[in-house]
């Protein structure tokens, strides 16, 4: 490759000592006096805070003063600093993008233990930089404008929240919810640690002023299929089950449900877990929103594998009467949105405690897990508050709960799942004042970490709930033939951490206080929206402190328990933020990254290799001019089809052979 | 005015090459008028005293084909560049090392074991090798060495342009020949041929989907008959990746293409560049399962390194010596 020897090419290399960051470990003025020997460099200096205002002046005035036409610096990640330095070297008078920045302090200072070794490191990135920079062109940013409209795709608190915050402040909110009605696990509980608030009388006030928002449309038992478009522009397709109900005419009167030719509920309850019943057409609780019914075809007798048979004498439909809110010819339907952000705030889902065995849950009817529990204890739940064993009518006098089932286990999910230690509490003081039976918690670790929660867990302890270190072993129903108060009952066997032995404790109930984990349908979430995720399955934030609601993809926000296991007000919190979406939407538009790639339209042979490479879909054929093309705008600059493409027929801005080979011999040309 | 001298000249090849020359049929005959040959080993007899004894730059052109694997060839490159206003690399060997440069896969010492000790169609327990000089009854003869690699042309010497090919086209060979008797050339270091992939001047083109998605690789015997893509039933094709210039003879008449015109003058490294286009679209996510459909293809150097193993960023096996 060819040195370049162009005499305009004037750089100005600094090297930043990021107080004792970088200088401890690397030497700065070493690493300037260096750079100054090499070719193109007019000036290199060392300093202690480039990205202090006499820094970002220091360039500027350079620039000036020495005619600079490149600027390297070398000091922290460019994640955090190179929109700075960007931004100095513009107000210098110079295109931004006549800039590079080195990070020797996460990639060098941080990591490294050997000062001289360090230092070698500085110089040889530093080479790399200024041989690269010699190369860079003049770019320029473009502008996306955002569409106003917003998508919010969950309907639990989370969702509820964001969706409130952005209609508070004028915009307009789709709001998408899979089940018949918004309010998410919220809305199952019975009441919220620490305060022991009412969960439905904090969150059903909420959830209808999010359903009668003039500026949210709510669009519930519907699912978000597709999204196409690009940032600040996209378009989704929302699916719409067919509830055979015409929303619009149903009032919630429910008089369909009282008159459905089942008399008696008779069909497990979903929003109960399976402990209540329900009929064929049903409201799935009573403060559901919107306050439409449902009919379910699995079990209304006018279908039969989902076909109508028009077997039922439909009194429902006589019910209705001239609302004539029923219709059973209802089909799925697809409806398009154009909007310009999304927040996703899809949730969680309880770890399936059948995974494991160990614990009996679905082999002893008394094993319940934690949101049986919270729907076994609450006043309008399927017993209406009074808590019975399986059989309907027993009063637990006993009860263990046992922590962490299906978090901080290897075999399992190794996270910890945030909230199960204080809900286990809760549910502790909730079971105790329902029966007054002696409660026992299994935990490993107590984690009571947030407001008023290490203040409740010594309420607990003062109630006399008893408290047990280790984790259990087993639960089982086999009794050990001396012990006769071991009949009938099930038994925890626990190795007792603190008192050091193993113990045997007989209960007529046991609670799993089962973990949090990803949806089910998360990846195909992430995918859809090119959202990226961590090892877990979570959503992944753009950084964990310093962009924790944002995504990888600009204009789509994360908030609630899809990106971690996190308690309601933490949810809350974090919906607000994700209100960030306000900011780009009041913004107008967006600014992008010009480090996109294109394709040299002479030189492209039209091979298609590229197109299903990209994982943004911004790459399409044009079938009249028989060759690839990039959507600028869809464009991320991840580089996939440039190293893909065959015949070398795709270029990326800051990322051009010439450039990245540069690099390259500047990298190994120190010795 | 004297005609122009040209000279033809072969290395390691196949002599495919020379045949291209020839299948210029009735044209050959202009190009003769128009030319002096000064040496052409395959088909008149020149000697090496000849050309050493003429003036440094008095050959106008020399077709040099073949890659360099002998101290006898680098001889040859040396003094015909010497000779030459315009050394021409002729063909995928010269070019890119062709399939000489294959045995860059492996050393010296294997090739030679195994070619005259091992290789099962000798007599068994002879183990004669080749000696680069032996002497009986007072006359000695030598024989040149063999290199530890196999080298391009432009590795060795300075190269002015690089007719593509394996062999080139008469049609490329043409319009090189042209190119030189009326003065149009292009810049320095230009191979010869269009700037695109074969793709484009493909007849299968059209039939080529927006997504591969390779579930199984297919050799071209298992799919002969299909006239889709290659790349869509599954059959190695390094057209993507591949200069066109060729008319897509091979596509046309069957067969995928092999590669033998080398990238396009923006790749540094054929092999990797479709290598990386063919994995990125293989329809496994799973590890064993993307190992299972990369069983289909049971020969990547030969496959995708079939011609540019020498010009490649490879160029050769890591633990070979690294003299010539």
């Amino acid at each position: 490759m060819d040195k370049p020897t162009n005499q305009n090419i004037r750089i100005g290399f600094y090297v930043c000592h990021c107080g004792s960051n970088i200088a401890a470990m690397v030497d700065c003025p070493a690493v300037a006096k260096y750079v100054e020997t090499l070719p193109h460099v007019v000036l290199s200096r060392d300093y202690k805070y480039m990205c202090s205002d006499p820094g970002q002046e220091l360039i500027q005035k350079d620039i000036a003063e020495h005619k600079l036409t490149r600027v390297v610096v070398a000091s922290c990640s460019p994640l955090l600093h190179e929109h700075t330095f960007r931004g100095a070297v513009e107000a210098g008078g110079l295109n931004p993008f006549f800039f590079h920045m080195v990070n020797i302090r996460e990639h060098d200072s941080w990591v490294h233990t050997d000062k001289a070794e360090a230092t070698t490191k500085a110089k040889e990135l530093a080479h790399a930089a200024i041989m690269r920079v010699a190369m860079h062109k003049a770019l320029e940013v473009k502008r996306v404008p955002v569409h106003p409209d917003a998508l919010v795709i969950g309907g639990g608190i989370a969702g509820i929240h964001a969706a409130m915050t952005l209609a508070n402040a004028g915009k307009k909110v789709f709001l998408v919810e899979r089940e018949p009605s918004i309010g998410g696990h919220m809305a199952k509980f019975d009441k919220t640690f620490p305060t022991l608030d009412c969960a439905a009388c904090i969150l059903t006030p909420k959830m209808s002023e999010a359903g009668s928002h003039p500026n949210i449309t709510l669009l519930s038992y519907s699912e978000v299929t597709k999204l196409d478009g690009y940032v600040g522009n996209y378009t989704v397709t929302v699916k719409r089950k067919p509830r055979y109900i015409i929303e619009d005419k149903c009032t919630g009167c429910q008089e369909c449900v009282a008159n459905c030719v089942y008399k008696e509920a008779k069909f497990p309850d979903e929003f109960n877990e399976g402990l209540g019943k329900r009929k064929p057409v049903y409201i799935p609780f009573p403060q559901a929103t919107p306050q439409v019914v449902v009919i379910d075809p699995k079990t209304c007798l006018n279908f039969r594998n989902g076909e109508l048979t028009g077997k039922c004498k439909k009194s429902c439909v006589t019910a209705c009467g001239e609302k004539q809110a029923i219709d059973f010819n209802q089909k799925e339907t697809f409806l398009e949105l154009k909007v310009g952000t999304v927040i996703v705030t899809t949730g969680f889902k309880a770890f399936d405690a059948k995974r494991m065995p160990q614990y009996g849950y679905g082999k002893f009817p008394n094993v319940f897990t934690a949101l049986e529990i919270e729907r076994l204890v609450n006043s309008s739940g399927p017993t209406g508050g009074h808590v019975v064993l399986r059989d309907g009518k027993t009063e637990p006098k006993s009860i263990g709960i046992i922590h962490c089932v299906g978090s901080r286990d290897k075999k399992t999910n190794r996270w910890c799942s945030r909230v199960c230690c204080m809900y286990s509490l809760k549910l502790a003081h909730l079971l105790k004042e329902h029966t007054g039976a002696e409660i026992y918690n299994f935990y490993i670790d107590m984690r009571t970490p947030g407001k008023g929660y290490e203040e409740f867990y010594d309420k607990l302890l003062e109630e006399g709930v008893h408290f047990i270190r280790g984790r259990v072993g087993e639960v089982t129903d086999w009794a050990m033939s001396k012990e006769e108060m071991e009949k009938g009952k099930l038994v925890i066997r626990v190795e007792d951490t603190l008192a050091g032995y193993v113990r045997r404790i007989p209960f007529d109930m046991v609670v799993l206080a089962t973990g949090l984990e990803p949806q089910e349908d998360a990846q195909s979430i992430r995918r859809m929206l090119n959202m990226s995720c961590g090892t877990e399955g979570f959503f992944l934030e753009r950084h964990p402190k310093l962009a924790p609601v944002s995504t990888f993809t600009e204009g789509i926000f994360l908030a609630g328990c899809c990106q971690g296991p996190r308690d309601i007000p933490d949810s809350v919190a974090q919906a607000g933020a994700a209100a960030e979406a306000l900011v780009l939407i009041d913004k107008g538009y967006i600014e992008q990254e010009p480090n996109t790639a294109y394709i040299l339209d002479d030189e492209c042979c039209g091979c298609k290799s590229c197109i299903p490479l990209c994982p943004y879909t911004a790459i399409t054929f044009d079938a009249a001019k028989k060759k690839a093309v990039i959507n600028e705008a869809l464009c991320k600059g991840c580089g996939t089809c440039v190293a893909g493409c065959p015949s070398g027929s795709i270029v990326q801005n800051l990322f051009d052979d010439e450039e990245i080979f540069s690099e390259i011999e500047g990298v190994l040309a120190h010795e | 005015m004297s005609k122009p001298k040209v000279a033809f000249y072969w290395c390691a090849s196949c002599g495919g090459c020379e045949e291209t020359v020839v299948d210029l049929a009735e044209d050959i005959l202009g190009v003769v008028e128009k030319v002096d040959i000064v040496l052409w080993p395959v088909a008149m007899d020149f000697k090496y005293k000849d050309i050493e004894a003429m003036a440094d730059k008095s050959i106008t052109a020399t077709f040099l084909n073949g890659a360099i694997r002998s101290t006898e060839q680098e001889e040859m490159a040396r003094l015909l560049r010497r000779k030459s206003v315009y050394l021409i690399a002729y063909g995928a060997c010269a070019h890119t090392g062709g399939i000489p440069a294959l045995a860059n896969q492996f050393s010296r010492e294997q090739i030679l074991k195994f070619n005259y000790e091992d290789a099962p169609t000798l007599v068994k327990g002879e183990k004669t090798r080749p000696l680069t000089s032996f002497t009986e009854e007072g006359r000695t003869v030598s024989l040149p060495a063999l290199h530890n690699v196999v080298r391009t042309l432009d590795q060795v010497v300075d190269v002015d342009y690089y007719v593509p090919g394996c062999p080139p086209t008469p049609k490329i060979t043409r319009a090189a020949v042209n190119a030189l008797l009326e003065g149009k050339l292009p810049p320095k270091g230009t191979v010869i041929g269009p700037d695109h992939a074969l793709c484009e001047e493909c007849e299968r083109k059209d039939t080529k989907p927006d997504k591969w998605d390779f579930v199984e690789f297919k050799r071209p015997h298992q799919k002969l008959m299909d006239e889709k893509c290659f790349l869509a039933q599954g059959v190695v094709c390094m057209g993507p990746a591949t200069r066109a210039g060729c008319e897509a003879q091979c596509t046309a008449g069957g067969m995928p293409c092999t590669g033998c015109f080398g990238g396009t003058s923006r790749v540094r490294d054929q092999g990797a560049k479709i290598l990386s286009s063919i994995c990125s679209n293989i329809a496994a996510k799973e590890e064993d399962e993307i190992d299972e459909t990369l069983a289909g293809i049971p020969d990547p150097v030969g496959t995708f390194y079939r011609y540019g193993l020498a010009k490649s960023i490879l160029r050769r096996k890591m633990n070979l010596p690294t003299n010539p």
